[in-house]
């Protein structure tokens, strides 16, 4: 019997470090700044496990049934907490963190209560410092057990739905069980079964409703934040707003924020177009948002701008969405803007124009449809499609996190008989980011610059050239249609950053 | 037979072709396509001799070469390269082009057969002019390392297997075998390149491409057979039996017990292509395959190719060659007076239109056999799922499979987003004699092709079957010539390379294998022989 009440413990200890966990990663998860996130939630829980073991005091009689309905009770709450956190944090935004910290205080008082409980169950079956050694120890052990299986399997595996659920069970398990050992003693052990037994229904359930629970939960989380969700034949967009922030995501992958974007599209830009004051007709490859476009019509002398964007969705939302054309500034309802959507690639192949300025925005090379654009022989293209002093500048990835990455994309573009300037600029949503200057003549950065701008001015150009050791040029090979090399590195590189 | 019977006859052939061909309605479960191969009518009427209108016009030319695949076109390529005018190609089918045809649809072009060309070598210094010509070559073609154009270099990533449940890279079986084999596999290769190396006692290589530029097959070589020759070097690893088997039957459609150790270890050792822009064994492919080169030499000879002809008798005469030939389109035969002729099409089917065949010919082609093989084609609304960390590849193979794997003709596109995709799928029918496997493709029905092939690839991607919209299947019932090692062993190819008279033959079949560059070479040889130049490779 004894050792039966001391596993117990051991479940009882793991079930309650893993709520603390799973709330406070929760929070963190949504709210943001896990340190402060963790530390107050452990906090909160820590002094309720104080305030329940004070409490503990007013339970007289009774000890057995007291202590499996608390762990019943624990058992419900704790269970469901996540998938509480999730809906609330839903449809509560304000006061979230007020329940949070409360339904934390709450579980923490129960779990507070169970150790002097079973301590005093135990009181007559052992000796006081056997008892105490053994509780305080086992407590520990549980809590040990957790500590390790939470960030290693249960989080990644089960999520934190199904993770809080999890030990919802264990608690209850353990209460039926505590109902089976101590039958012969419990006065009311028929409402305890029907108690016990309800509450394994209801854990049972929502395990079966796990996934529908935590896919509502998360799509109403996503839908009260989101602008928009459209699924096209080439990609996913999705839109959402955080606050006062709007971001993009195709297929998953942040496009850009709202708060920063006008430093990846000011440095994207100006270092290269200001420095052709006679620049008419520009190029953008890729980019259908319109915020390359939108700095680039900063000028008055450029005539045309030409986008080129395969999926028709982008630009056709960017141009309606009031939202979206506050942030664009209506580039694409401008006249000097054409829009023609297909592949990049097969529309230089057979198009005969030259142009001054071309913008190359494509996404990262994260498979090998994307790294063809990537290639020699899509530079080659462009490097035709460029008039006699014309630039052209590429977004290429990181230097700092894919630093091997970016000076294969220099390179390449190199192989093809352009001079290059790599720069760099940092944009806090992205990190560190790098673009190319390319052409036929050397660079010399601009002196003058349109007005109104956040990032670029003519003191902060030459310093986005300077390279500092760890991310300055490696040697690199030329990324070829038949190799592919860049896709493979870029996956080795961003895997490292991810781990 | 009368006229009307034999025009009775016709059009009943050509009805029941066109039946066969037709798209019916598929049995449940299974994709529509249609059923195509040669022209069979027209090609066993050749062989029957008869039942041809007789000629009702003459036609005059020096020469006259008799066969539009690979080495005619290469033949006549030549001769106006040269500046020589009076000749004519013709083809028995509506469209020149043999094994290299294709066919396409809207997603993409697809190949009926040849779909690729190694980087040719030094060796082959008049195919670089032909690439140079076309575009694929760049600079200098006689370069060591030329550069090629990288749109027709096979993309990255090129070859995947599926082996244990899993893909993987390349196709030398890696995952899951042991370490022991692995070493096998690892002496192999190196025992290759050794023999890569070696040059024969006139300094050329002992294995070239084309191979009448290389060393002559040895004895010890030749009469063996590819399985006993791994045997006899103490290779025994199953692994290394499948690789081996899985390359004689991929070039030569015939299994490694029945392919002459020469040509099986040729198909590894014979290539000595390099680029200065991509790894030697890349190789050039276009989603329509090889027919990317014949539509372009086909294009080059105008008015002198005539599709649609049949030679069906070839007469020499002291004054010149003599021949009737079948225009399909007009329903007539024409006579054509040639000083000379090239039959550039298969070396076996000479007999059934030359009553008096050279009798040193007559014996060397009682030798030849030729392999049975089926291609299909799958157009899927999209690519199949990838489940593993190995994206859908240029060649997918399929360990221990009865074909050969798949090719995704779109893989050269360079959009972002096809529409879907369109799977070759290559399969000679090695598990049965040559004979045995042209009775299956002549007699079994498409809905019996279409469940072997979605079964077979469906074990590995279990949505494609759903996926597939469209499955044809190609028939060849004489593919190509099988290497075997009585082949090699007899004197039958010295001797069909020697020409008889004014008839010089002009095909791969003179190799012994069927490989493009083979054919080009034996086309070339005999333009120059048309034009009275010395020959300095005989």
């Amino acid at each position: 019997m004894p050792y039966a009440l001391l596993f117990s413990v051991f479940v009882v200890a793991a079930c309650g470090l893993a709520y603390e966990l799973v709330a406070a990663a929760l929070s963190s998860y949504l709210v943001g700044d896990s340190v402060t996130q963790f530390s107050t939630v452990i906090g909160v829980y820590l002094s309720a496990m104080g305030v329940g073991s004070w409490l503990s005091r007013y339970f007289q009689r009774d000890l057995i049934g007291s202590f499996i309905r608390i762990e019943l009770a624990v058992g419900l709450l704790g269970g469901f907490s996540a998938a509480a956190l999730f809906f609330a944090f839903t449809w509560l935004s304000g006061p979230f963190l007020l329940l949070l910290y409360l339904l934390v205080f709450v579980i923490g008082m129960l779990v507070g209560l169970e150790i002097p409980l079973v301590m005093r169950l135990l009181e007559h079956r052992l000796q006081f410092k056997d008892l105490v050694s053994r509780v305080l120890s086992i407590d520990y052990l549980g809590a040990l057990a957790v500590s390790l299986l939470f960030p290693l399997w249960l989080a990644p595996k089960l999520g934190m739905v199904r993770t809080a659920l999890l030990f919802g069970l264990l608690n209850v398990l353990v209460a039926l069980w505590t109902t089976w050992l101590f039958r012969h003693e419990l006065v009311s052990r028929r409402v305890l079964w029907l108690q016990g037994g309800s509450a394994l229904v209801l854990i049972v359930a929502g395990f079966a409703a796990a996934d529908r629970l935590s896919s509502i939960a998360e799509t109403a989380l996503y839908e009260d934040r989101i602008v928009l969700a459209e699924s096209t034949p080439y990609q996913r967009i999705v839109l959402t707003r955080w606050r006062d922030d709007v971001r993009l995501f195709l297929n998953n992958n942040l496009q850009f924020s709202a708060r920063d974007e006008y430093r990846y599209h000011e440095a994207l830009i100006h270092p290269g177009l200001a420095s052709l004051p006679w620049a008419k007709r520009v190029l953008v490859l890729g980019g259908g948002d319109g915020l390359a476009i939108r700095e680039i019509l900063r000028y008055p002398q450029v005539e045309s701008v030409t986008l080129v964007e395969l999926d028709p969705a982008m630009p056709a939302l960017f141009k309606q969405h009031p939202a979206l054309r506050g942030l664009n500034g209506d580039a694409l309802n401008s006249p000097r803007v054409r829009i023609i959507n297909t592949d990049a690639f097969r529309w230089l192949e057979s198009q005969a124009n030259a142009y001054d300025f071309i913008v190359v925005d494509f996404p990262d090379p994260t498979n090998f449809a994307v790294g063809k654009l990537y290639t020699n022989t899509f530079y080659r293209m462009a490097e035709r499609a460029l008039s006699a002093r014309g630039r052209m500048v590429v977004q290429s990835t990181s230097p700092l996190y894919a630093r091997q990455s970016y000076w294969t994309v220099v390179q390449t573009i190199e192989s093809v008989g352009l001079q290059t300037r790599p720069y760099h600029a940092l944009v806090p949503s992205f990190g560190e980011w790098g673009f190319i200057l390319a052409g036929r003549e050397p660079y010399t950065p601009p002196q003058r610059l349109p007005t109104g701008l956040r990032f670029i001015n003519a003191d902060t150009i030459p310093g986005l050239f300077n390279f500092p050791p760890d991310m300055d040029r490696t040697p690199a090979e030329v990324n070829r249609l038949n190799n592919q090399l860049l896709v493979r590195t870029f996956e080795q590189e961003w895997k490292q950053v991810q781990r | 037979m009368k006229r009307r019977d034999f025009l009775r006859a016709g059009s009943l052939a050509a009805g029941s072709l066109g039946l066969a061909g037709c798209s019916r309605t598929p049995p449940p479960g299974l994709p529509p396509g249609q059923l195509l191969g040669p022209s069979q009518a027209l090609g066993h009427r050749l062989r029957d001799g008869t039942g041809f209108p007789a000629a009702s016009e003459t036609r005059k030319v020096e020469a006259l070469i008799i066969g539009g695949g690979m080495a005619g076109l290469s033949c006549g390529w030549w001769l106006k390269r040269q500046g020589h005018a009076s000749f004519a190609v013709l083809e028995l089918e509506n469209e020149a082009g043999g094994n290299a045809r294709s066919g396409s649809n809207p997603i993409s072009a697809y190949p009926w057969g040849a779909h690729y060309l190694p980087l040719p070598g030094p060796e082959a210094p008049e195919l670089r002019l032909m690439l140079a010509e076309f575009g694929a070559l760049k600079g200098d073609p006689h370069a060591l390392r030329p550069e090629y154009e990288e749109r027709y270099l096979c993309f990255a990533p090129q070859e995947r297997l599926h082996i244990h449940g899993a893909w993987q890279e390349g196709l030398l079986p890696q995952f899951g075998i042991a370490q022991a084999e692995r070493h096998q596999q690892q002496r192999f290769v190196e025992q290759i390149a050794s023999m890569k190396a070696t040059l024969d006692g006139r300094g050329r290589p002992a294995f070239a491409t084309p191979s009448a530029r290389g060393g002559s097959p040895t004895a010890a070589l030749a009469g063996i057979s590819m399985a006993d020759w791994l045997q006899q070097q103490g290779y025994d690893a199953p692994s290394l039996h499948w690789w081996v088997n899985y390359g004689c039957r991929d070039d030569y459609g015939t299994d490694y017990r029945q392919t002459s150790a020469w040509a099986g270890l040729h198909y590894h050792a014979g290539r000595h292509g390099q680029a200065s822009n991509a790894d030697s064994d890349d190789v050039l492919t276009w989603p329509e395959g090889n027919s990317w080169l014949t539509r372009r030499m086909a294009q080059g000879l105008g008015d002198a190719l005539q599709p649609n002809a049949m030679a069906w008798q070839i007469e020499q005469t002291a004054q010149g060659c003599s021949v009737l030939v079948y225009l399909a389109q007009e329903n007539r035969s024409v006579r054509y007076l040639a000083d000379k002729l090239v039959w550039a099409a298969p070396a076996g089917f000479l007999a059934h239109v030359m009553p008096s065949l050279p009798p040193p010919w007559q014996t060397a082609m009682a030798q030849l056999s030729y392999a049975p093989w089926l291609v299909a084609n799958l157009s899927l609304r999209a690519p199949p799922a990838e489940r593993g960390q190995q994206p859908l590849c240029w060649d997918n193979v399929l360990y221990g499979a009865a074909g050969l794997g798949y090719v995704v003709a779109n893989h050269q596109s360079l959009q972002l987003h096809d529409q879907g995709c369109v799977l070759s799928y290559y399969r000679p029918l090695t598990e049965a004699t040559p004979a045995a496997g042209r009775k299956l493709l002549q007699t079994a029905p498409h809905a019996y092709w279409a469940r072997s092939i979605l079964a077979e690839l469906g074990r590995v991607h279990p949505d494609l079957p759903g996926l597939t919209e469209q499955l044809d299947v190609w028939r060849w019932g004489h593919a190509m010539l099988r290497p075997t090692p009585s082949l090699f062993s007899s004197d039958a190819l010295p001797r069909l390379r020697q020409p008889q008279g004014r008839i010089m033959l002009a095909h791969s079949d003179l190799s012994g294998f069927s490989l493009a560059e083979e054919a080009h070479y034996w086309g070339v040889r005999a333009a120059r022989w048309l034009l009275d130049h010395k020959d300095e490779f005989a």
